[in-house]
């Protein structure tokens, strides 16, 4: 079934996510959305699944024109999406997750589920046992059941919004396998990813798309290069990297043991030197994560030291990190960072380490002014965090840092970012490091990790695969490594 | 700000309260009475004469003491349903002062009002444990808590409390003369009780508005996460909350015991606690509202006791006015953030719950 967006926008307040995006799919086609993460395509998406509202433009379902109020609206007219985090719900059993969604208040046959639900994952080779909890199935199989849910209520529009993030490698040539047939079938396919490869493997048409535009539209297969330079806007200069002394130890860490839920870390050892840059490398939740964690504090670690500036922090708890020059950004910037709701000033005044009482709300509202200057801060100090946009909020973060942090721990620091903003993001942190702060972040984005860091650690399934000097790594090595390929 | 801004701003209540009206003169109808006239028993029984206005205030009072407490709580984020068990408890330290401390006027009052601040601070900080080291959800510590302490009243007021001879629910003996909180001439009117509610209510616009302890607490109470990585201890600043929170209903307890009833009784804190949480939610958790709101409030309860005498209609037409002007008021808060969503092209899921406390000063 094909369908057709013109004309697209969508606005989130003053960020403009999608900017007038036209996309034309046809049935049985499979049509890759390239761009990098915050490009604009989970939201394009997310707006053809009836999941957002679009802010203006028209969306066509086999020529006629639609209106897609809800997730169910859009099923209705066949079009279901994967999101990138599988929607099951992790209690319920397979086959209650499977049912759920199925429209309509008369009473649920399960054994009639049931076996259409056999039926559909004998034909694509998949295993179910209806009974477990989903909590038990690894993520690629919870994209397995829920490809057979949105089958079952009659999708013939399939979107996988970054689907290959935290599934294996096998699972990984079964989703594309599947995905070949149902096109076969008529099935329209839109995969969207960052991930150029996959792309290129799966797809037979490819469309760009860059801060909410589309940049270009390609038949594959088509050269490399071509597609690299419209999702990134012509070549990335790589910087002079300056050469800084490396200083005496500031952070170590010794047969550090750390878990949660999903992942868990044994024996993690890691010295940073002064003015040092660490970069943590690998899929998402292999264990960058709860390392980052433990060593800012947040999460007590079952074993091992840590030290930081001669310090022994083991035993302390967050504050205590705080407090001898540890801080830690996580990547969700509302959720871990800034208070929705309260302004510029006000988040000036809680980063302040002031114990005065009282608030001179004038000379606060004077300071963040000139913090808002100094920090290229797209905003005003009565502005609230959540009105910035992201790489605006990044920069309040960074100005909200203490000076002369001993060790500063950083988790996707320029996800989302425009290339400006995530220039002026390291121009700042290289400042830091000049004053012999010890950096350690972790990337989804290999030429970042490539470009600022000295050392790249590698992490897969819950250890190092691999430590590398990023001065003399490459993109294809280090892709190899996170992909669990240790290849020399 | 021009015409327009004002409208924009306005129009929530504005609309709120003109369909309170519309319903509340519906209501009126229905039970047979002329809704006017009704209004105009309502604002004599409660303005008509000094004494009158006098026993307004001793509602008003009460009602803007654990008001100002419930909005130090829900600047913290925090559903302090408690309050009620907070009041009682606030009033059953008061009235132990009053019943067994002899001295001058100024002395009994000032202990009976610190104590009555210390219990209901003591009682709120139970469920303040129970939610931050219990995991104990704030609405069901408070209201468990409740029971025990109205539990606790009822036992004293038949038990150790009792009057000699007579175990009544209509009270213990009444206390001595010089524990009653001194009155304004030959009304009931306690100035003292006045007193100390606007005190109350400007300690805690300046405590939310000025001070680095009011934005601590907010930034805990709308975003935990985000205010534990900046640093604040943001346990310590909860149980703080539900101290002082609570301290101000037990100080509504303690007005109740000492300036009203003039003894403990069972039902002491007359409703005011989740009257106050009404108050509140109608004032926008903006301190600067609840004066005013709880004055209305007060007026409504007060005057409606002379419905039935005047117009032979129930006594608890009062209570339904209020509970239609809250309703009201909620629902068209409501409707503003879903369209609100709807401009920003959300998805039509269920509203959101409107716990938007913390807009506060």
């Amino acid at each position: 079934m094909g369908f057709e967006l013109r004309e697209i926008h969508k606005h989130f307040g003053a960020v403009r996510a999608n900017d007038g995006v036209n996309l034309s799919v046809a049935s049985g086609e499979l049509h890759g959305l390239l761009g990098e993460n915050g490009a604009g395509k989970s939201t394009l998406m997310k707006v053809l699944s009836g999941f957002h509202q679009k802010t203006s433009g028209e969306i066509l379902v086999e020529g006629e024109p639609v209106e897609l109020r809800t997730p169910a609206d859009a099923m209705q007219h066949g079009i279901g999406m994967l999101h990138q985090d599988p929607l099951v719900f992790l209690p319920f059993t397979v086959l209650d997750n499977f049912i759920i969604g199925s429209p309509g208040p008369e009473r649920v046959n399960r054994r009639e589920a049931a076996r259409e639900l056999a039926t559909l994952a004998e034909r694509f080779g998949f295993n179910f046992d209806p009974d477990t909890p989903t909590r038990r199935l690894t993520v690629g199989e919870r994209q397995q059941l829920e490809i057979l849910r949105l089958l079952w209520l009659g999708a013939r529009v399939l979107i996988l919004d970054e689907p290959t993030t935290g599934i294996s490698a096998p699972q990984r040539i079964k989703l594309f396998a599947t995905l070949r047939e149902l096109a076969a079938d008529g099935m329209s396919v839109v995969f969207v990813s960052h991930k150029l490869e996959e792309v290129e493997e799966l797809c037979e048409r490819v469309t760009i798309i860059r801060a909410g535009a589309v940049v270009g539209e390609r038949d594959l297969p088509c050269p490399a290069a071509e597609l690299v330079e419209l999702m990134f806007g012509g070549e990335v200069e790589v910087g002079e990297r300056p050469i800084v002394g490396l200083g005496p130890p500031r952070l170590v860490v010794s047969g550090l043991g750390v878990q949660d839920r999903l992942a868990s870390v044994e024996d993690f050892d890691l010295e940073v030197a002064e003015g040092e840059v660490i970069g943590l490398a690998g899929l998402e939740g292999s264990g960058q994560r709860i390392v980052l964690d433990a060593l800012s504090g947040l999460r007590r670690a079952q074993t091992g030291t840590i030290q930081a500036g001669g310090r022994d922090l083991t035993k302390t708890g967050y504050r205590g990190y705080l407090a001898a020059g540890v801080q830690f950004l996580p990547a969700g910037r509302l959720e871990e960072g800034l208070v929705a709701g309260l302004t510029l000033t006000e988040h000036f005044v809680l980063a302040a380490r002031s114990d005065s009482f009282r608030i001179d709300w004038d000379s606060a509202r004077e300071e963040a002014g000139r913090d808002i200057v100094d920090h290229f801060i797209k905003g005003t100090p009565e502005s609230t965090a959540e009105s910035l946009s992201g790489g605006n909020q990044q920069r309040l973060l960074l100005a909200m840092l203490q000076d002369n942090l001993s060790v500063l721990l950083m988790e996707h620091p320029t996800r989302g970012l425009d290339i400006e903003s995530a220039a002026w993001v390291w121009e700042q942190l290289l400042l830091r490091r000049e004053d012999g702060t010890a950096i350690v972040f972790a990337s989804a984005d290999l030429d970042e990790l490539l470009e600022y860091s000295d050392r790249i650690l590698v992490f897969f399934n819950g250890s190092v695969l691999a430590e590398v000097n990023a001065r003399t790594s490459s993109v294809d090595e280090l892709g190899h490594l996170i992909g669990g390929k240790v290849s020399r | 700000m021009n015409f327009a801004d004002l409208w924009k701003r306005s129009r929530t209540g504005v609309f709120a309260v003109a369909m309170a009206l519309v319903v509340g003169i519906l209501l009126l109808l229905v039970a047979g009475a002329n809704p006017f006239e009704a209004l105009g028993v309502i604002i004599d029984g409660s303005l008509g004469s000094t004494a009158r206005f006098g026993d307004t205030l001793m509602v008003w009072a009460p009602l803007v003491l654990a008001a100002a407490g419930l909005l130090i709580t829900f600047a913290a984020g925090l559903w302090n349903i408690g309050v009620e068990g907070q009041i009682v408890f606030g009033a059953i330290a008061a009235s132990l002062v009053a019943r067994e401390v002899s001295g001058p006027t100024w002395l009994i009052v000032t202990l009976a009002l610190l104590a009555g601040f210390a219990g209901g601070g003591f009682w709120a900080f139970l469920a303040g444990l129970l939610r931050t080291y219990g995991k104990v959800n704030e609405i069901f510590g408070g209201l468990g808590l409740f029971f025990v302490a109205q539990a606790l009243a009822v036992y004293l007021v038949l038990g150790p409390w009792k009057r000699p001879g007579v175990a009544s629910t209509s009270g213990t003996e009444p206390f001595p003369r010089e524990s009653w909180l001194p009155t304004l001439g030959s009304t009931r009117l306690s100035w003292v009780a006045v007193l100390v509610a606007v005190i109350a209510v400007l300690v805690v616009f300046y405590l939310l508005r000025g001070t680095r302890f009011g934005l601590r607490l907010k930034a805990v109470g709308k975003n935990m996460r985000s205010a534990f990585l900046l640093g604040i201890p943001t346990g310590r600043y909860m149980l703080a909350a539900f101290a002082l929170g609570g301290g101000l209903a037990g100080l509504a307890g303690a007005v109740q015991a000492t300036g009203f009833h003039h003894k403990l009784v069972p039902s002491i804190s007359g409703g005011y606690g989740f009257l106050a949480i009404l108050v509140a939610m109608l004032a926008g958790y903006a301190a600067r509202w609840i004066a005013p709101i709880a004055f209305v409030f007060a007026m409504l309860a007060v005057g409606s006791t002379l419905l039935p005498l005047k117009l032979g209609l129930d006594s608890s037409v009062g209570g339904v006015l209020q509970g239609v002007l809250v309703l009201f008021t909620i629902l068209a808060q409501g409707w503003q953030a879903r369209r609100q969503n709807r401009s920003d092209g959300v998805a039509a899921g269920p509203p959101e719950p409107p716990i938007v406390p913390g807009e506060v000063g």
